[in-house]
């Protein structure tokens, strides 16, 4: 269906998505010019990210419009990414505790 | 309803089965489409590698993390505001994302003339964003940043910044001169002649890839 003549889109939905990632860009650049600090800080920074790249991916590269065979295709194998996050982020952890013990005596 | 006709839209699910195994092109994409979605696939995991490895290093470090808010403040008017360079650098590559995304859509409408502007003016700001990386290196360059030392703390800090926004820079910069090469064809008609557009919406699918890494990078990297 949309391999035939290509992804046409009515240019409306790519003006709104526009509009909308300068909105989200102006909300994370807030989160820093107000200072927020900790968790509402780090939240509030992955909420705005996972959103504009949600938006960018489902819409300007036109996934959402993809068959499912493409789509599991493309976005399944990053998630095996998040293991390599979660050894990373416990083997910093670890190297940064054993520092400690041994330089900060 | 649907399992009438073999035709009619099958269950998601069952399309996938399908693709996958019937006796047929399993993607029914262009392959050049097909191609370019697996490039930026391999792309993901070099770009996650470096962000992987800054978490790490961040993490590990006994030194205290330079606070990216104030190195990159700049001074205008006499007053420091936080962040300010980086901000304006997300949002022309937000722009070109826009005139990218209408590019494709006035290519596949056969409207030459908009293609081509649209695509210009992506490549423009592609090169503005480079300039204001390269006058933001320089800057901190001035300032002492090193990919071994800084004058605020931990020294992971300038090899990280010069790894991620560099190999960013590099794909902004490829990604340049790889629009202005589609875009000569479009002018010159030689996509009319083969009477598809295709090539203008897999040279947008990169293009779009370099704004989705910068979200990444400006979250990860410059607001944490």
């Amino acid at each position: 269906m949309s391999q035939a003549e290509g992804q046409q889109h009515p240019l409306k939905i790519y003006l709104w998505i526009w509009l909308l990632l300068f909105v989200l860009s102006t909300f994370s650049y807030l989160v820093d010019y107000f200072h927020l600090q900790g968790y509402t800080r780090w939240s509030l920074i992955i909420l705005f990210m996972l959103l504009k790249a949600g938006c960018i991916v489902a819409i300007f590269m036109h996934m959402a419009w993809e068959r499912l065979a493409l789509k599991f295709a493309i976005l399944i194998p990053p998630l095996c990414l998040l293991i390599l996050i979660g050894f990373m982020a416990i083997e910093g952890d670890y190297t940064f505790l054993t520092r400690g013990a041994a330089f900060l005596r | 309803m649907a399992h009438d006709s073999q035709a009619a839209a099958l269950p998601p699910l069952r399309q996938v089965t399908e693709d996958f195994a019937a006796d047929k092109q399993a993607f029914s994409v262009p392959w050049g489409k097909a191609m370019m979605w697996i490039f930026l696939l391999s792309d993901t995991f070099i770009f996650t590698c470096f962000l992987t490895s800054y978490m790490n290093v961040r993490l590990s470090t006994l030194a205290t993390w330079p606070n990216p808010s104030q190195v990159f403040s700049l001074n205008i008017g006499g007053q420091d505001i936080p962040l300010i360079l980086i901000a304006i650098m997300t949002f022309v590559l937000i722009t070109s994302s826009g005139t990218m995304a209408l590019a494709v859509n006035y290519g596949y409408r056969r409207n030459r003339r908009y293609t081509v502007l649209l695509m210009v003016a992506t490549a423009a700001l592609g090169a503005t964003f480079v300039s204001m990386q390269a006058f933001e290196w320089t800057k901190l360059i001035m300032e002492g940043v090193r990919p071994w030392s800084n004058p605020w703390g931990a020294p992971q800090f300038g090899s990280a910044f010069f790894m991620i926004t560099g190999f960013h820079g590099l794909h902004v910069s490829a990604g340049v001169i790889y629009l202005l090469t589609v875009a000569r064809r479009v002018h010159t008609g030689f996509y009319e002649k083969r009477g598809s557009y295709e090539t203008v919406e897999i040279a947008g699918l990169y293009w779009h890839f370099v704004d989705l890494v910068w979200v990444f990078i400006f979250a990860f990297f410059y607001l944490w």
